[in-house]
Formats: structure tokens, C-alpha cells, sequence
């Protein structure tokens, strides 16, 4: 007997998801997607469906989710502006290699071209910022499309997919078999590693006199932080993360030499022009991370990780590449490591450590006098929830300040726009993050002017009573523009600086505890209140206007020229 | 680096929109596509481009791969001239009556080996294969006799001078170990 069952495509997409361990969705009803609304109300104990207040909140949402759950976020959003709306999202997942599939509607297959009411072109549209984007025009191949869809999204270097789904498709109905895809013969996941690169590499770090290793979040993506610490513990390195690397190797790690780029540590930005071997692990050398590139680690060797052999010589030509899964290159290299000792060239990071500490951090954390900082609002909260909280933070100043001033001490413990840098992305993400990981503290460090870019996602965390401790770091201006025209624009503040509402009474009208902390003295019992308090709450500090984040390698700059005051 | 004409050859599934796709990752790099010819390949269901473009050899290698990178796309690879032989063919519209006063136009024909399809008493029609400095000296010569009416030409193809076809192995491949890891996922 088979085990076939004559169902409508909508009723497909529900078990097709369930099938795939789908047990939240993100998204927001509309015209076109109405017959999967109504199969999704029938599995709603199951498809755990968060109605966004903006599809736009509904992708960084299911980002949130799916980086600190490692699993695949998912939307689910009506055609033409619902689907248009979630276009910033799925270009964030797939520059910052994230997981998600977003199912939006579309109109039937015999209005498609015709201009019809909320058509819009998304297969065209998304293309080039998908991994995969796919129009389901028959219902019956919604469980090839969807099986195929978490199959790209997860596989390899992860990324978006979009499934845009005909109205027609539906509602017409076939016989549904669940589908799994584990093979698209077009498409390798994984690379192979050549295992002279392996020899190579193996070579060169054992060769090494002052080796230096660039963690990125490949390391996370590939579940290989055992492997990065055995490798980099073998043969003694001292290791910088990237900004979306930072949680892979704990803060306090003796080898932790700290974060990258353009507002990173002063020490592994120095020493990055003076190693002899350059290890990058599951990082792209952005051009945030590099600087000047004419310029960037010319006098080393260079050896690349990566999955994605697209990647390889894209920015920076490196001698050795081992392509593959790190989780297994990684281990593959350490076998062949000679345990070794850096011991000098370990200690030669520390004046560099010792000088941004005197000079940049503890003037940031422990300023004594005058108004709030950014950094030292970042570091209490952190050290408040023992450095074991997930950071998820906005975009500018108070992710540049959090990313440096926060501490980790697990595993996928930081999600933040990397790539393309969106604004807004706080909030959403922070709510998905609470969908993923229930049992963790999540913190979502925002400014003013990114948090009301999504201020309407209040809503969703007020109707599902998402226990995010949101932290607004207030200083009246679009800082980060406002820094660079300090620097670079004669001061002249050309639409940076920003009339506020009064946030307490936006938290009040959501019915969320919140905080103003105008004072050094409140911010302990605040930062107490707000942590022990169940659910959401939304702690505002007003922190010093004209803050800058330093050090800083200047736009185009060469990364050990940073700038420790401006 | 050296700018040279150089020719891609990609293989792809059948799927709509790839093409979008393949050309999205010229025009991101703001590399302008000399030439394009897309149609089925020798293999079902497999479509073959071939497509031409002056570049340098380290931006060609990054298109390269980021066009690989495409889902649905099988396999590509890019080459000189020297590595492959190409053709184009062309069609020349000209006019009949100065064909006939004109004997040096009928010279030309025969020179470049070019075949009539067409003739009435308002124009003729004449084709030619051959590489892309052949029909374009032909045009030329008839341009200075001023008897053409129009004129058009094809894409450049390709076939590469090793003598095993890549894609063919290629896929054997990919179906080989996928039913290895199969196999061995069973045995366990």
C-alpha cells in the first residue's frame, strides 16, 4: 500500500516543513499566502508561527534563530511588498552566510507577467542574493522544492533560499509523499581537500617562527571550535577572530589575541604585518578586516581555510589553500603539527594589549568621571550575566562597542550584521535568537537610531513576551556617521545628530519594564533589575554624545597603523 | 594584467533564470560580454554557454568560480585561444543590383568562401562561417563596395582541444560517489 495522500500544496508546505524539524516560523499573513495561513492554523502546535510586525523583522528574526541555533530560520510572508520587505534580510543572510528559507506567496501561475495586484518579479529580484531562489508553480513540487530548499540552505557554506509560491499552487492538490534531498549533482557542498595542501600547510605552520591565526565564523558555521583550539594549542598560535568569529574561541583564552579590523584589538591588527605565517580559518578577508590591501600581511605566508573555493584568491592571494570542511581540514592539519612554543613572539603581543589597554579600554570601561560610556555599559551587562549571555546587537557605534567590550565564553554567543552592516537588524534578530536558544540570556545592544529602524518588532516581543534584555545606548546621534564626519568631514554633522522620543514611555505603551540610567552610580542595580527581571525589559543608558570608537584603522588605512585617539 | 579576449564555457541544468545568473556575475565586475551562445548540449538536459569577454587571467579565474558557485550550474572552465577552436557564422544582406555590376563583390564571395542562400531581383544573401577576423575583414571588403544591407552575426562556439568531454566525467563522478557514500551509509 502506498503511503500516498491526495493533500493541497499548502497543506504539502506544512508537512514538507514539519518533515524538515521546522518548529518555529517567522512572518505575517497577506493575500496571496492566505491558503497556507489557513493549513499553518491547524498546525500551529507544532509550526510554532511568531507574527512579525514587519516582514523585514521576520528575515533578521529567523537569522537571529538560525545563527544561534545553527539550525534554518524560516519565513513565511505574502507576495509583492511582503516579499519585497524581507529583500535587506535575505541580502544579510547571504552575505554573512546564514541559513534561512523564506516562503513567500505569489500570485497564480496565470497572472504571473501580467502586472497583477501585489505581483512582483522575487525569483528576479532575489537571484543574485540567494543560493537558491526557486517559483513553485504545481503543487506537486512542493516537497522536491522545499526539501531541496533546507538542503542548499544548511549544506556547505549556508546561505538564504527563497521559495516563491504560485496561489494556484496552494490550493490545487496532489498526492503528497514526503521528500528528503541530500544530492544535487550540480552543487558540492564540500570540497575536496587536496592532501598536499594539508602537507603544505602542516609545513608551513611547523616552519613558523611567529604564526598568527585569523578565526572567522566558518569555525562556528562548521562546529570545529574543539578542533581550532587543539590546532592552535598544538602548535602554540595566537589567534584573532573576526567580528562574526569572536565567539569561537573564548575571550579568555590564553591565545586569544582578540578581535580584527578596522575597530579590533590593537595587537592582532599590528601583528598581523608582522607574522611569518598567516592561518585565516573560515573568514572572507573583508575589506573591513584587511584594510589597505596593498599593504596587508605582505611579508607572510599566507594559508586559507575555507569551504568555498570561490573565496580563495577572491582578496587576497594566499600560498597554500585547504579547501574543505575545517571541522575535518583542521584536524587533518593538527595531526601533522610538531607541538611547538611561540613563547616570544606570543609575549611580544603584550605591549600592544598593555598599551590599548592604558590607553583605550580602561578610559572606556572605567572612565571614573563625566557621563556614561558605551563600552562600559557593554562590559557591566557582560559581566553581569557571567559572560555567558548571547550578544546580538544593531549596527554602528554600539555594535562596534559591544563586539569589543563584551566577553565569551561559549559557543555562537554573537550575532550581528557583518557584511552588509544593516541597521535595524537588532531587535528582530534578538527575538529570533530567544525562539532558538530558550535557555540562554540574550542581550541586544542597539542605538538610538537602529532601534527605531525596527522599533515596531516592540510588539512581537510584547505579544510573545520574548525575554529579550534590550539595551539602548542613547546618545542622540547617528554616531558611527557622526564619528566619520569628525574625522574625516570636518566635524560637520550633517544629519547625524537625532530628535528622540521619550523610550520609556514607548516600552510603557508595550507594556515592557524598562530603565533610563542617566548616572554611573544607577547602572549596576539597573543593569540587576533588568536581568533579573522575567521576560523582556528594555534598559535605556544615556550615554556620553560625542563617544568615539577607537582604536581605529582609517577607511583604506594599513591594519598596525591604527589610531588610538581622534 | 594582460587584457586578452578569453572564451568561458559553462554547463549548466536546463533551469530558467540561470543565464540571469551566470551574466549577473560579469556585470558585478563591470566586465562587458563580447559575445554569447547559449543552447542544449550534447548531454540531456544540460544547457552549454559559450561566452567571450576581454579581461585579465585573475578576474576571469574569480568569474570562474563564482559562476561554479551557482547552484544549478555544472561546471566552468575558461580558455585562450589557443586552447580551443572557435567559429562564428554571420549573414550579409546585399543589394542584388550592385552585386551584378560590381564583379569585384562575386570575387569576394569566392575569396572568403561565403555561400549564397538567396537571390532575388532587391537583395541576396549570403553566409559565412569562420573565425571572428575573417567575417569581419569580409565585411569590411563589401562595406568599401557599399552593397551591404545588413549584417549579423552569431555568438562564438567553442570546442576545446583536449579530447575528453569534462562534463561527461564530471557527472559520472558525482553519481559514482554519491552511490558510494550510499553504499557505505547502508554497510554501517
Amino acid at each position: 500500500m502506498s503511503n500516498k495522500e491526495t493533500i493541497t500544496g499548502a497543506e504539502a508546505l506544512m508537512r514538507s516543513l514539519e518533515h524538515q524539524g521546522v518548529d518555529t516560523l517567522f512572518g505575517y499573513p497577506g493575500g496571496s499566502i492566505m491558503p497556507v495561513f489557513d493549513a499553518l492554523y491547524d498546525h500551529r502546535h507544532i509550526l510554532n508561527h511568531i507574527l512579525v510586525r514587519h516582514e523585514q523583522g521576520a528575515t533578521h528574526a529567523a537569522q537571529g534563530y538560525a545563527r544561534a541555533s545553527g539550525k534554518v530560520g524560516v519565513c513565511l510572508v505574502t507576495s509583492g511588498p511582503g516579499a519585497t520587505n524581507t529583500i535587506t534580510g535575505i541580502a544579510d543572510a547571504m552575505i554573512d552566510s546564514t541559513p534561512v528559507v523564506v516562503i513567500a506567496g505569489q500570485v497564480g501561475t496565470s497572472f504571473l507577467g501580467s502586472d497583477a495586484f501585489q505581483e512582483v518579479d522575487l525569483v528576479g529580484i532575489t537571484q543574485p542574493i540567494t543560493k537558491w531562489s526557486y517559483q513553485i508553480r504545481r503543487a506537486e513540487d512542493v516537497p522536491w522544492a522545499v526539501a531541496r530548499a533546507f538542503y542548499l540552505a544548511s549544506s556547505g557554506r549556508p546561505g538564504p533560499v527563497v521559495l516563491d509560491f504560485a496561489k494556484n499552487a496552494q490550493v490545487e492538490t496532489f498526492d503528497y509523499e514526503p521528500t528528503t534531498v541530500d544530492f544535487v549533482r550540480s552543487y558540492i557542498p564540500v570540497p575536496d581537500t587536496d592532501s598536499m595542501s594539508v602537507i603544505m600547510a602542516a609545513d608551513l605552520i611547523n616552519k613558523a617562527q611567529r604564526p598568527l591565526v585569523l578565526v572567522g565564523q566558518g569555525v562556528e558555521l562548521g562546529n570545529a571550535q574543539d578542533e581550532l583550539r587543539a590546532f592552535i594549542e598544538k602548535a602554540d598560535m595566537p589567534a584573532g577572530c573576526t567580528l562574526l568569529g569572536l565567539s569561537a574561541l573564548p575571550s579568555d583564552h590564553r591565545l586569544n589575541v582578540g578581535m580584527l579590523g578596522m575597530h579590533g584589538n590593537l595587537a592582532p591588527n599590528v601583528k598581523t604585518n608582522e607574522c611569518d605565517v598567516l592561518v585565516a580559518v573560515g573568514m572572507r578577508f573583508d575589506d573591513r578586516v584587511t584594510g589597505n590591501l596593498a599593504t596587508y600581511a605582505k611579508q607572510a605566508k599566507i594559508i586559507h581555510f575555507d569551504i568555498d573555493p570561490a573565496e580563495i584568491n577572491k582578496n587576497v592571494k594566499v600560498d597554500v589553500a585547504v579547501l574543505g570542511d575545517c571541522k575535518d581540514t583542521l584536524r587533518a592539519v593538527t595531526d601533522l603539527l610538531v607541538p611547538a612554543k611561540h613563547k616570544e613572539w606570543l609575549a611580544s603581543f603584550a605591549p600592544y594589549a598593555e598599551e590599548e589597554r592604558v590607553r583605550v579600554i580602561e578610559p572606556e570601561i572605567h572612565p571614573g568621571h563625566g557621563p556614561l560610556n558605551m563600552g562600559e555599559v557593554v562590559r557591566a551587562v557582560s559581566e553581569a550575566t557571567r559572560n555567558e549571555a548571547v550578544l546580538v546587537t544593531d549596527v554602528g557605534q554600539n555594535q562596534m562597542m559591544s563586539a569589543r567590550y563584551f566577553k565569551y565564553s561559549r559557543n555562537r554567543s554573537i550575532i550581528t550584521s557583518g557584511g552588509l552592516g544593516t541597521m535595524g537588524f537588532g531587535l528582530p534578530a534578538a527575538v529570533g535568537a530567544t525562539f532558538a536558544v530558550p535557555d540562554r540570556t540574550v542581550c541586544v545592544f542597539m542605538g538610538d537610531g537602529g532601534l527605531q529602524m525596527n522599533l515596531q518588532e516592540l510588539g512581537t516581543v510584547m505579544e510573545q513576551k520574548a525575554p529579550v534584555k534590550m539595551i539602548l545606548l542613547n546618545n542622540n546621534y547617528l554616531g558611527n556617521v557622526r564619528q566619520w564626519q569628525a574625522m574625516f568631514f570636518n566635524r560637520k554633522y550633517s544629519f547625524t545628530p537625532m530628535l528622540n522620543p521619550d523610550y520609556m514611555k514607548i516600552a510603557e505603551a508595550y507594556g515592557i519594564p524598562s530603565r533610563r540610567v542617566m548616572e554611573r552610580s544607577d547602572l549596576s542595580a539597573a543593569i540587576d533589575e533588568m536581568l533579573s527581571t522575567a521576560g523582556p525589559f528594555l534598559l535605556e543608558a544615556c550615554v556620553i554624545e560625542e563617544g568615539n570608537v577607537l582604536p581605529m584603522t582609517p577607511p583604506g588605512g594599513t591594519v598596525n597603523d591604527m589610531l588610538l585617539e581622534c | 594584467m594582460d587584457k586578452k579576449l578569453y572564451t568561458m564555457i559553462v554547463y549548466s541544468e536546463n533551469i530558467a533564470g540561470l543565464l540571469n545568473q551566470i551574466t549577473a556575475v560579469f556585470t558585478r565586475r563591470q566586465i562587458n560580454i563580447e559575445s554569447l551562445n547559449v543552447s542544449a548540449s550534447s548531454i540531456k538536459g544540460v544547457h552549454k554557454y559559450t561566452i567571450t569577454a576581454w579581461t585579465d587571467e585573475d578576474t576571469i579565474k574569480k568569474i570562474v568560480r563564482q559562476i561554479e558557485k551557482k547552484i544549478d550550474v555544472l561546471q566552468a572552465h575558461y580558455f585562450t585561444d589557443e586552447e580551443i577552436f572557435s567559429h562564428e557564422i554571420a549573414l550579409y544582406k546585399l543589394s542584388t543590383p550592385v552585386l551584378e555590376r560590381e564583379p569585384k563583390v562575386s570575387e569576394l564571395i569566392r575569396r572568403y568562401n561565403a555561400r549564397v542562400v538567396e537571390v532575388n531581383p532587391t537583395y541576396s544573401a549570403l553566409e559565412k562561417d569562420g573565425t571572428t577576423e575573417d567575417i569581419t575583414s569580409f565585411y569590411d571588403e563589401l562595406q568599401q563596395l557599399g552593397c551591404v544591407l545588413q549584417f549579423v552575426r552569431s555568438g562564438r562556439i567553442a570546442l576545446t582541444k583536449s579530447c575528453v568531454e569534462r562534463v561527461n566525467e564530471f557527472l559520472a563522478e558525482r553519481e559514482a560517489r554519491y552511490l558510494r557514500a550510499k553504499q557505505n551509509e547502508a554497510a554501517r
